[in-house]
């Protein structure tokens, strides 16, 4: 059978297609969950085709349905996205393209389109997620990609088995290289090339720009990690573990927001830090908001960089935050701000909604009118609180127009947005200026880590009065329910009341798996996800290489240096090695001495010959030369192994010196 | 040169003039054990030579003309009936020698060349039922005229390996020949020669050789060497493990004669063209180039 003629059954028999199919499969699975329904049914109807057609012997599909599928493909991928580039509709116009190419694998050419187009798939994964679970799973997806291309170049030389322990050894050898590659390949800030702005799409949950009621309540259900939290010496008392976020000033009868005022700066001298200080490292999620969570109340002077605390005590960076960020900050958990408030902002954070909630606005005034001095009040409200029969409960029955009034009066069941905003709203109907703080309260030690983790179960909001002076913060909820303040969430809660499946669930050893996990979690973000310009540099600074020039030279002589082990290894291995014969060894030693004289012993020459040869043309080399030459051969040949002969020949190489 | 054999080439020298190389193969033959092929044209000094080596090795020796008639009892003898016993007695044939020259071999019919080569192989003749080993020591030289001449059986590769070297005389250079000329006949001289050895010496220098030390290292070469044979691309087929083995005694014999406990390279290559021409065949059909030897050396390292 000639070159021409052979078929693709030469270059891919069916075993080896089916093979093919699998890792395709295996690449593309996650990808199901950002892809549309009808590109994964696609997708699966033309493997599962390939696969029959392979078995049965099916005909190729012509030319022009071939064009017309890929045009199909494009014009549906455009369809479903509104465009077929950037990162989703890139992705899914890949995966669909690899799919097609199924069905025109014709030579052995296509055969390794079809291997490298899968190792390009396999990085899209990094766009979605970049978990430890992704990168075991790309690992394990490369080896079986490997497998597949040596099987392809090898066809029938291996068994399956011994195929994938190559590529399993390939792929680890090739890890060194990749380790180099990481640490060393100049991190530059911010994106190389702009990201599509897609980039992370999947929604993030977390604190938003409002709150509403029922809104914390939805967040508790999740359990991801908002942020963590190393503290330098002791940590604060949960009481005082008040996490501020989000800071609403203005109510529209339902929804607390910010009001219009943009942020200015907190000046100096409207705040003044009391007792210790608090100095910790906040690792925190991306939120894709500006907020940059801080321990009640950060210190304005060291602050992270672009990132400034404004007037409302929130701490904002100047970008929102799409990547996992790490500060430090020092918070101090006593403070006095804002010691003067004129009279507009007086008036703007008591402010309330027209007409609305006339209920609670009336049992306020009713506080004022009695004479209560503004402490009295907030404390008249609290006791309210406590005293009536008030639920803390994650299932809050609906409320309608007037929320605060059917909240107060009528339900009293509520989680604490609506105790937050109700407290609130009586403040501000006493005349008291007030505000909705949102945030996290508390967080959970990991031991192993030595860290706090922060979830969005953690989530809370609270209320800002003024009086006095100053800002204090007041925490209705710890009025109805102070457990959890004390204790957590699941502490708080009933069982019947609500309390997510994933805290219901809570044992002391799927805590401790929990933990073990996010420690792990949080060494993966902190030393591989986090590995940016800044870590870079600081911890190749250690080395001396400071700057970008040194790290690529750095690079440069690292690779060509371990390649060229590499390569020696390689070929010591084809040609046979020979260090082994000691008294051979002491013989190549004196050959080198001679080859930089000019005298060298063709390979089919014996040592006595070669000798022979060397002296006849230096007679004067006699002396040095025949004692070395006669051990060696008494050595290697004529005697049995002796270590003393074999002394005595070092002896003799090392002393030969061949005058010129 | 080892003190106990340089009374023998001293000897062989004499009679055979401008020949040392060869004479000292034919001794290392003899020495490791094995049989010697002589391929000349007539009138080389064969004969001379095996004459003169019974003579300095005072072996018995017997001359066979190999013709086409001849059949193998003569060469190993026949049972007569001896009217006066009323009984067989055995006739041994001239193979009971101690060196025996088989007069072109290749001029004689397959069935009787067999006859000879088992004998050698096996050095014992067994005719009538009656197994009888030959004497020690035991030695042959045969010599055959080259193949391309009219009238020859070409011996089969198979009977080729069973001599462990074949050299070829050559013409004398023009001095040798010359004095060769000048002197007397070649065999009143012999009557001369003393014997430099007696038998039984010449059993325990045989023993002595096996003793001569090949090293690992140097085993490594004589692989090498044997590999590359199975490896050319020109060679229809490559050397057996016999003529492997062989290698490895002809050298321990040639490094015994150089006075050395042991074998080094050198000593390969000093018998590998003797030892291994005649036993290479070449795709060509040709019985073994007479360069091919030299041009593996020339391929092969030394490990």
């Amino acid at each position: 059978m000639s070159m021409s003629e052979r078929g693709l059954n030469d270059y891919l028999p069916v075993a080896t297609l089916l093979r093919m199919l699998a890792v395709l499969l295996l690449i593309l699975a996650p990808h199901a969950s950002h892809l549309p329904v009808w590109e994964s049914a696609l997708i699966v109807a033309l493997l599962s085709w390939r696969g029959m057609a392979a078995r049965r012997q099916w005909r190729m599909p012509p030319r022009i349905l071939r064009a017309a599928l890929v045009f199909a493909a494009l014009g549906g991928v455009y369809a479903s996205f509104g465009h077929v580039s950037g990162q989703t509709a890139g992705t899914a116009l890949l995966c669909l393209m690899a799919a097609l190419k199924l069905v025109e694998l014709r030579e052995r050419r296509d055969v390794m389109v079809m291997v490298f187009l899968m190792y390009f798939l396999l990085i899209t994964h990094f766009f979605y997620s970049q978990e430890i679970w992704t990168a075991i799973y790309l690992l394990a997806s490369c080896v079986a990609i490997t497998a597949l291309l040596i099987e392809c170049q090898h066809l029938g030389a291996l068994s399956p088995r011994q195929t994938l322990r190559k590529a399993g050894v390939m792929v680890a050898q090739a890890l060194p290289l990749m380790l180099m590659m990481f640490i060393l390949f100049p991190r530059i800030p911010g994106p190389l090339w702009g990201l599509p702005s897609d980039a992370g799409a999947a929604a993030r949950s977390g604190l938003s720009d409002s709150m509403s009621p029922g809104d914390i309540a939805a967040l508790i259900q999740s359990d991801a990690v908002a942020f963590r939290v190393r503290f330098e010496g002791a940590a604060p008392p949960p009481d005082q573990r008040y996490w501020r976020g989000p800071v609403f000033d203005h109510f529209d009868g339902r929804t607390w927001k910010h009001g219009w005022t943009p942020p200015r700066a907190l000046s100096a001298d409207a705040v003044r830090y009391e007792g210790a200080a608090v100095r910790y490292e906040l690792t925190l999620e991306p939120t894709r908001m500006p907020w940059l969570l801080a321990l009640d109340l950060p210190q304005a002077r060291d602050l992270p960089p672009d990132s400034q605390l404004d007037d409302d005590g929130e701490l904002l960076a100047r970008h929102p935050v799409n990547e996992r960020v790490r500060y430090t900050l020092t918070s101090y958990p006593h403070y006095l701000l804002e010691p003067e408030l004129d009279v507009r902002e007086r008036e703007r954070l008591t402010s309330l909604p027209k007409g609305r909630d006339p209920r609670a606005v009336a049992l306020a005034r009713g506080w004022k009118a009695q004479g209560l001095s503004d402490p009295a009040i907030v404390a008249t409200a609290l006791q309210m609180i406590r005293r009536q029969n008030f639920v803390y409960t994650l299932r809050p029955p609906a409320l309608g127009t007037d929320s605060i009034d059917e909240f107060l009066f009528d339900t009293r069941r509520g989680f604490c947005e609506h105790y937050s905003s109700s407290f609130t709203f009586l403040m501000r109907a006493a005349g008291i200026p007030a505000r909705v703080v949102t945030g996290y309260l508390g967080g959970e030690l990991n031991e192993l880590g030595g860290y706090y983790i922060v979830s969005q179960s953690d989530a809370h909001a609270w209320s800002e009065v003024w009086y006095g002076g100053s800002w204090h913060r007041v925490d209705p909820t710890a009025a109805v329910a102070p457990e959890r303040v004390e204790r957590g969430l699941d502490a708080a809660i009933g069982s019947g009341e609500g309390l997510p499946a994933y805290l219901a669930r809570r044992t002391a050893w799927r805590d401790a798996v929990k933990l073990r996990w996010d420690w792990l979690n949080a060494r993966w973000n902190g030393l591989v996800l986090g590995y940016g310009p800044e870590l870079q540099q600081r911890f190749l600074e250690r080395f001396g290489l400071d700057d970008l020039r040194s790290m690529i030279l750095a690079l440069t002589v690292l690779l060509t240096t371990s390649m060229s082990i590499v390569g020696l290894l390689l070929l010591r291995r084809a040609a046979p090695a020979r260090s082994a014969d000691r008294a051979l060894r002491e013989w190549q030693r004196l050959q080198h001495r001679l080859a930089a004289r000019g005298y060298v012993q063709r390979g089919d020459e014996g040592p006595r010959d070669f000798v022979a040869r060397v002296l006849g043309e230096r007679p004067d080399w006699r002396a040095p030369l025949q004692t070395a030459a006669d051990l060696y051969l008494q050595t290697r040949y004529l005697q049995a192994p002796d270590a003393g002969l074999l002394t005595a020949l070092q002896q003799a190489v090392r002393a030969a010196r061949l005058p010129a | 040169m080892s003190s106990s054999v340089a009374p023998v080439l001293q000897g062989l020298n004499r009679i055979i003039l401008g020949k040392d190389e060869q004479l000292k193969l034919v001794l290392a033959c003899l020495l490791a054990r094995g049989h010697l092929l002589i391929e000349d044209i007539p009138g080389m000094g064969k004969t001379t030579l095996a004459l003169a080596l019974a003579r300095v090795l005072g072996l018995h020796f017997q001359r066979v003309q190999f013709t086409s008639d001849l059949l193998p009892a003569d060469i190993l003898g026949v049972s007569v009936f001896e009217t006066a016993t009323s009984s067989f007695r055995f006739v041994p044939g001239a193979i009971f020698s101690q060196l025996v020259l088989a007069d072109e071999i290749n001029r004689a019919s397959p069935k009787t060349q067999s006859a000879l080569l088992e004998a050698m192989e096996e050095r014992q003749v067994t005719a009538e039922g009656e197994t009888r080993p030959l004497p020690q020591p035991f030695f042959v030289i045969a010599t055959q005229n080259p193949a391309y001449q009219l009238g020859t059986f070409p011996l089969p590769e198979s009977q080729l390996d069973r001599f462990l070297m074949r050299i070829s005389l050559g013409y004398p250079s023009p001095d040798a020949e010359r004095q060769l000329l000048l002197e007397r006949e070649r065999r009143d001289l012999l009557a001369e020669i003393e014997p430099a050895l007696a038998p039984a010496q010449l059993i325990e220098l045989q023993q002595r050789v096996r003793e001569v030390r090949a090293a690992p290292a140097l085993i490594d070469y004589i692989l090498a060497l044997v590999q590359r044979t199975r490896e050319l691309p020109g060679l229809r087929q490559g050397l057996s493990p016999r003529a492997g083995l062989g290698l490895r005694r002809a050298a321990q014999a040639w490094a015994f004669i150089e006075g050395r406990s042991g074998v080094i390279p050198e000593d390969v290559q000093a018998v590998f063209a003797a030892v291994v021409n005649h036993r290479l065949i070449t795709a060509a059909e040709r019985e073994g180039a007479a360069t091919s030897a030299a041009e593996i050396l020339a391929q092969v390292a030394i490990p």
